[in-house]
This record gives structure tokens, sequence and C-alpha cells, in this order.
């Protein structure tokens, strides 16, 4: 797979493709509003994404005010929430960490990196986001409506999502449906895109096996997600029906405030089942760009070729395959057949095994390394040690007699937020700071970065690590107030107001972050081109940032894997993808 | 430098924490004292891992940082470390799943033995329904829940007469048997949640579904329940009473039957 040496006989030609296949802007509306470069859709995706996260981060705070001092804000009370925690959880899953990795960073990444000029269909892709702008705002004005924003919890478990006694279900709970069915068909658009466009649009010499880390875990991702998507808009348009023409999908004989009601016949666990078919699915949609760009990221800045390059590509796909088959380990307790327990605690602890086998590969490649301690690389260690973390506890759930006494306790809280929370949230950092000056031309501030960095790890970590022991003490999730109830302690209390007072200074250093956004946006140091000296082609670009089309008039063409870095007999220690010789030239 | 101390720190700061947490599980009330095992397994094996792993980190961070004229090495891959490393990882998750299974097929296989007691859960309280007499509990349908008639039995079912049925009260048990509970909603899901049993399991509306335990020690525990189901589910709560066996019987003695209610109702 890696080529040491190359004769002069076997440099190929320039490959020159006149790009008059793209549609060039030809005003300021179509050039940065109803674009179609992938790179300003990636950057629009990125901004909505982080914009409404904005909203999921203060409700968060709300959530924290709440469990940390019951007795003091008496505002927020059980429906609100209930709302808070509903609307943080399905924001950040889907319309931000999902949104971002595939819509932001896919959008960006993949034409770049694998050496085309943008997506194979533009017009499509810029469809996409504006759906899915559609879609947020649909979302967001579910605030405004009577009875305000469904407060079902994130799962959206009939038959209590759509029935009195829950709140949001005047209309909350169908604006939820309509913009997760938006949501959707505008993922798909896009989703098609980044799947077509890194299958056919490669550049010459880029084959599958010399692509790098994050194009394979974006990519997989995107597959995963076109097969797991369909379950989800199933199970929300079976409920819209429920909830709007009186069907009973998910709606057995029930009886509510002394009277029977109409519905009879179905199933609340078969929406589990469509439920978790993608919601598994979705944590390793997260989950796979965030290994493959972590990959990359500790790659490039210690200096040394990724540890095991085939067998992260094998695991990422084994890992891919696998979630198919794991979801209903999020439904040990919910009453299905308990012989289901067997086949997907099996499945589940399987999965431990490549997911292990990547984080081998991750410190075996910071091992013998040259390790620059930047913003990004701090952020791809934190990721490390919250990914550590919450994949080992996710080894305690997918047991499933062990998830016995711990599900629905504060355990799942702190496992799921260190695993598909904070550690894909680090990456996400660490990427923004490593890709931001081919976005912009600048550097991101660096001392504003470790500060962010630090405040933001060891915050999140103090948040997430303790809250495991509030949740084996038994303390159950979705409680706004746990009152007085016999085995918590007062100590509960007061580890839960330390939680929170963590939470606000996380969140604050938030802003620093934004600040340093906008700051180096004008101020920050001119990049140059190629800054980390990064071997992959989306810093071999003729223009930083990159024009439309990427390339100007050559495409780039592939002599090498992503990883010819500190190659022995090579001039410097990075050998670029389109450098068809060791010493350059 | 600094990066290298602060993970170590981590690593120390999350170990001192576990040993010395004074939140742990609750004192266990039933047999399940196999479910803790496996979960002490479960931390211990995870637990290694976790320091291993970061400390092997923080040493190559504070190892292996830049200086001038460092040379990073170039080995694409090593199949033999990636072997070993991949053949080590499924012996520990082998060593967890298969206490893991053992366990849940006890979980799931239900003692011949066991009594039956009926848990329902409505918005926002528990009811019970105990065997009478005849020691079976009759049918029930959701259609027939009514003022009257709170947990739906079905009225012309004979084995459902003799049934004891206790409305938002206390649940008591008998200590040292096991009973198989079967759990049952009229509205939304719930979830009948006792932290000192350990066994938990959704009620879920249209169909019966069940876990077992046996009580091992005598007290009065919370009931809390686990799935949300609403706006009241924070306040959702009940008690439950193991007790010997003479105090059992004395306390069944005071409960009202299905025949008894509704004549009452009459």
């Amino acid at each position: 797979m890696v080529e040491r040496s190359l004769g002069p006989a076997d440099i190929v030609p320039p490959f020159e493709v006149e790009d008059v296949e793209l549609y060039h802007p030809k005003s300021w509306l179509t050039k940065y509003v109803f674009s179609q470069d992938a790179k300003i859709i990636a950057i629009q995706y990125s901004l909505t994404a982080l914009a409404i996260g904005l909203v999921a981060l203060v409700l968060s705070w709300l959530v924290r005010l709440q469990l940390g001092f019951p007795d003091y804000f008496t505002f927020i009370d059980a429906t609100l929430y209930y709302q808070f925690i509903t609307m943080h959880g399905m924001i950040m899953v889907i319309y931000l960490l999902t949104a971002l990795f595939l819509g932001g960073f896919g959008n960006y990444l993949i034409p770049l990196m694998i050496g085309a000029r943008d997506m194979v269909f533009p017009y499509v892709n810029m469809l996409s986001y504006w759906i899915y702008l559609l879609a947020v705002l649909v979302l967001a004005a579910s605030f405004f409506t009577p009875g305000g924003p469904t407060g079902a919890g994130w799962t959206l478990y009939p038959p209590q999502a759509i029935l009195a006694g829950t709140p949001g279900q005047e209309s909350g709970i169908v604006l939820m449906l309509v913009s997760l069915i938006l949501f959707i068909i505008g993922f798909t658009m896009g989703g098609l895109n980044y799947v077509v466009t890194v299958l056919q649009a490669r550049a010459r010499g880029m084959t599958l096996m010399r692509m790098p880390l994050t194009i394979w875990g974006i990519f997989t991702a995107t597959v995963m997600a076109l097969l797991a998507f369909p379950a989800l808009f199933v199970g929300a348009v079976m409920m819209l029906f429920d909830k709007t023409l009186g069907t009973s999908f998910f709606m057995p004989a029930i009886v509510q405030g002394g009277e029977v009601m109409a519905y009879g016949g179905g199933s609340p666990i078969l929406f589990q089942h469509l439920f978790w078919f993608f919601g598994h699915p979705e944590v390793y949609i997260v989950a796979l760009p965030a290994f493959g760009i972590v990959s990359d990221l500790i790659s490039t800045h210690a200096r040394r070729n990724i540890f095991g390059y085939r067998m992260m590509v094998w695991a990422i796909v084994f890992i891919g395959a696998l979630s198919f088959v794991v979801w209903a380990h999020h439904m040990y307790v919910s009453g299905m057949n308990p012989s289901f327990g067997f086949f997907f605690a099996v499945t589940t602890l399987i999965i431990a095994v490549p997911t292990a086998i990547k984080v081998y590969n991750w410190v075996l490649t910071l091992w013998r390394g040259d390790i620059h301690l930047t913003t990004p690389m701090l952020f791809a260690l934190g990721f490390i040690v919250t990914f550590v973390s919450g994949g080992l506890t996710g080894l305690f759930l997918g047991n499933a007699v062990v998830d016995v006494p711990l599900s629905d306790t504060m355990f799942v809280v702190a496992h799921f937020h260190m695993v598909m929370g904070v550690a894909p949230i680090l990456v996400i950092f660490g990427a923004i700071y490593h890709w931001y000056p081919k976005m912009t031309g600048r550097m991101l501030g660096e001392t504003m970065g470790k500060v962010h960095f630090w405040t933001t790890f060891l915050g999140t970590y103090a948040i997430f690590f303790p809250m495991h022991y509030l949740g084996l003490l038994g303390v159950p999730r979705r409680y706004h107030e746990l009152g007085v109830t016999s085995f918590i302690p007062d100590s509960a209390h007061t580890l839960n107001a330390f939680i929170s007072i963590a939470a606000f200074i996380v969140g604050a250093a938030q802003i620093l972050f934004l600040f340093n956004l906008v700051w180096s946006w004008f101020r920050g140091r001119p990049a140059g081109g190629n800054p980390w000296r990064a071997t992959t082609l989306e810093w071999q670009t003729p223009e930083t940032p990159p024009a439309h089309g990427n390339w100007g008039k050559e495409l780039p063409v592939v002599y090498r894997w992503a990883y010819d870095y500190s190659v022995p007999g090579a001039k410097l220690d990075f050998v670029p993808q389109n450098q068809p010789t060791l010493s350059g030239g | 430098m600094a990066a290298a101390i602060i993970l170590v720190l981590v690593v120390v700061g999350s170990v001192a924490f576990h040993v010395l947490s004074p939140w742990w599980w609750t004192e266990l009330a039933s047999n399940w004292s196999y479910i803790d095992d496996t979960l002490i397994v479960t931390f211990w094996i995870t637990g290694v891992v976790f320091v291993a792993v970061i400390l092997f980190m923080a040493w190559c961070v504070f190892r292996f940082r830049h200086k001038e004229g460092r040379q990073a090495l170039y080995e694409p891959e090593n199949k033999k470390l990636e072997w070993w490393l991949t053949g080590l990882t499924a012996l520990g998750v082998a060593a967890m799943l298969a206490p893991g299974l053992v366990v849940w097929h006890q979980f799931v296989t239900v003692p011949e033995d066991a009594t039956e007691v009926e848990i329902v859960g409505q918005q926002w309280q528990w009811s019970y329904r105990l065997p009478g007499a005849d020691g079976k509990l009759g049918t029930s349908d959701t259609r027939k829940v009514s003022y009257d008639n709170p947990l739906g039995l079905e009225p012309g079912d004979e084995a459902g007469r003799d049934d004891v049925v206790i409305e938002g009260g206390e649940l008591h048990l008998p200590i040292g048997k096991p009973v198989k509970v079967l759990l049952r909603s009229v509205d939304v899901l719930h979830d009948f949640y006792v932290p000192e049993f350990r066994a938990k399991m959704d009620m879920v509306p249209g169909m019966v579904t069940y876990f077992w335990i046996t009580p091992t020690r005598t007290g009065t525990f919370d009931v809390l329940c686990a799935e949300l189901c609403g706006v009241g589910h924070a306040y959702m709560r009940g008690t439950v009473v193991v007790e010997e066996e003479v105090a059992y019987q004395a306390w069944l003695e005071q409960q009202q039957t299905f025949e008894q209610m509704t004549a009452s109702a009459d």
C-alpha cells in the first residue's frame, strides 16, 4: 500500500479537466446564499448547526439549574423541565451532531480530500441544506406554539408522546415529527451525494485504500444513515398518523382519566424497535466521522503514519455493519421477548473488539511519534480519554443483565453523554481548529484555543464521570426533582450541585470559542496553504481558501496513501499525496 | 509535559473517586447478587483497560513530545501486535459476556414455585393484585377498566373473583419466597423500580411483562417509576414492604378481594 520509491516512468502526466460542468455563481446571492459550492454549503450547515446547538446549550444550563438547585428556580416546573431535556437531546443528536459531521465536515472535506471539484450533484446538495434549514425552523417554531415543544423525552416513546399528561402533545409533537421527516428528506439528498461523490469522483490514483480515514468515516456513516434514517422516517409518519388521524400503529387499548380511548391493537414496542433500528446506528453515524477525523488529527500532529491503516478501515466497516444488529440493547427492560437479550448482548459486546482496536491504534500512533501539542492534537487526546471512558461503560449497559439495574438511571445519561456527546464534540472542536485555516486562510487563536480545550475537557469530565455513580446509587433519569427518597442521601444533592456548577463553567467556555471564531476571521495569523504540513489533498489546493472548483485547471493525481509522515529518506517529514517522489518534484 | 501530568491526574483522580465514592449501590434486598457480581467483574476489567490505555497515552505524550531533531518512527502496521491486542480484547470481552449470559438466563427463567403478583401502572400511581385462595389470577382487559373496576378484571372470570386488589396502597411481599411479578399498564409506559431489588421491567399497555425476584431482606423500600410517563413521572411513588411470613399473612387478611370490592360498590 505504500510506494517507497517511484521511478520517473511511474509519474503520471497532469490530468487536465476543463471545469465547464460546474455552475459558477453570477451574483452575490448565488455565491453566498443559494450556493451550489459544497464548501459554502458546508459552512451554511455548520453555522446553522452551531446556532441551534447554542439553543441546546442554553437548555442544558436550564436543566442543570433545576437538577443542581431544585429549590431555587421554581419557574422550572415538570412541564418545562421535560420540554428542555427533550429539545436538548433531539437538537444535539440530530440537528447538531449529525448535521455538523455529515452536512458540515462531509460537504467541506469529501470533495477536497478525494480531489474532486465539487459534489457530483451540486444542485441537490444545495436543496439538502435548505430543507435542513426548514427542518430546524419547524423545530424551533415548536417553542412558540400553544402548549410549547414536546416533552416526551428525545426517544418520543408512544403512547405517552401523543397523549394528555405529556407536555407539548397539543402541537409540539406534531412539529417535532414533521421536522424529523423534513430533516430525513434533506439528509437523504445530501447523503446520496456524499456516497456517489466518494465512489465516482475520486482523483486519479485515489484508490479506496488510499483514502484518508476521515473520508472512510464519513462515507461509512453516510451509507449507514441512508439505511437507518428510513426506520425513523416510518416511525415518525406512523406516529403522526396516530396523533392526527387516530390510527393505532403504536396504540393499544388505553384508559386515560377514566375514559376508554378509541385506540386499540397497536404496539408501543414496535415504535421502540423502529426508533432504535435508527437510533443505534445513529450513535455510529456520529461516532464514525469522529473516529476518522481524529485518526487524521493524531497522525498529522504526531507526524507519524496512522498505525494499522488497513485494520482501521476494516474496523470502521465492521462497526458500521454490526451496528445494525445491536439496536435492541436499548430495550433489555422494554418488555420485548427476553430471549432477544442473549443475541443482542453478544452482538453488542462483539462490537467492542473493533472499537478497541481503533483505540489501540490511536495510542500506538502516538508511540514513537513526534508529538506537537497543538490545539487540534489536545482535542484529539481529550477525545481518546472521554471515548475510552464512555466506551467502557457501554460494556456495562450492553451486557443485558448488568443493564437491568442501571437502565433508566443517571448511569445511562452519563454514559451516552461521555461517548456520543463529549467525545464527538471534542473531535468537532479539534476539527474546527484544524481546518479553520483552510476555510478562512487564518489560524484560530492558539492561547484561546488551549484555554477552551482544558476548560471543556476537564469540565465535561467533571460533569459526567461522577454522574455514573449517581446512577449506580439508583438515581433515576428524567426526574426534575428527587424529592424525599430513602436511598438517596443528601450528599447526592451536593454532587448534583457540583455537576451543575461544572456545567455552567463549560458552557461559558464556549463563548470564548465563539469569540475566537469571529476574532480570528479578521485578526488571526495568516495561515498559508498548509500550516500543519499535512499530506492530504485539501492542503495542496492552489488557493486558500480554495476557489469554486477547488483545483484550478489541473485535477490532482494521487501517488500515495494519506499517511506518509516521517518517511525515511524523504526531504521533509511529510509527503503530500499528490507528490510523485519522496524528495519532491 | 503539563498535558501528560494532567492526563495522569485524570486517571489517578478517577480511580480515587471510584474507591472513595460514598455513592454506591444500595444494599441488596433480593436474590440478584449475581447481577452485582457481574457488575464488579465488569468494573475490574474495564477499570484496568482504562488505566492502562490512558497511562500509556500520557507516557507517549511525555516521552515523544516534539523536540528539535526528533524523527517519528515510520511503521505502517505491525500485524503481530495488532492480532495480539485483538485476541486479548476478545478474551476480556468474553470474560464479561459469559457470566452476563449465564445470569441473564437465570433472570429470564422463572422458578416453578414462584407465586404470581400483578402490578398495574397508571398515570400516576401503582396498584397491585394478588391471587386469592385459588392461587390463580383472573384474566383482565384494559377496556373493562372503570371506577369500580380500576384494574380492568374480567367480571365473568371465576378465577378473578377472589383476587386481592390493592389500589394505590402498599405492596407486601413475604421474605424468601420467589415471586413472579406480572406487569401491566392501562395507559402509557411505566417501570416498576425498586433499586434494592436490582430487577426491573417496563410496563407496556396492551401486554403483560414480567420479572422475578426472591426478596432476601425485610424492610420498607421506595418504589419509583423508571420509564418516563408524563409530567407526574417523578411523583409516581409507592412502597414495598418485605416481611416475615406471619406478618405477611396478617396483612393479606385485611385486604379486599375483587368480589368484596364490587359488592361494596353496588
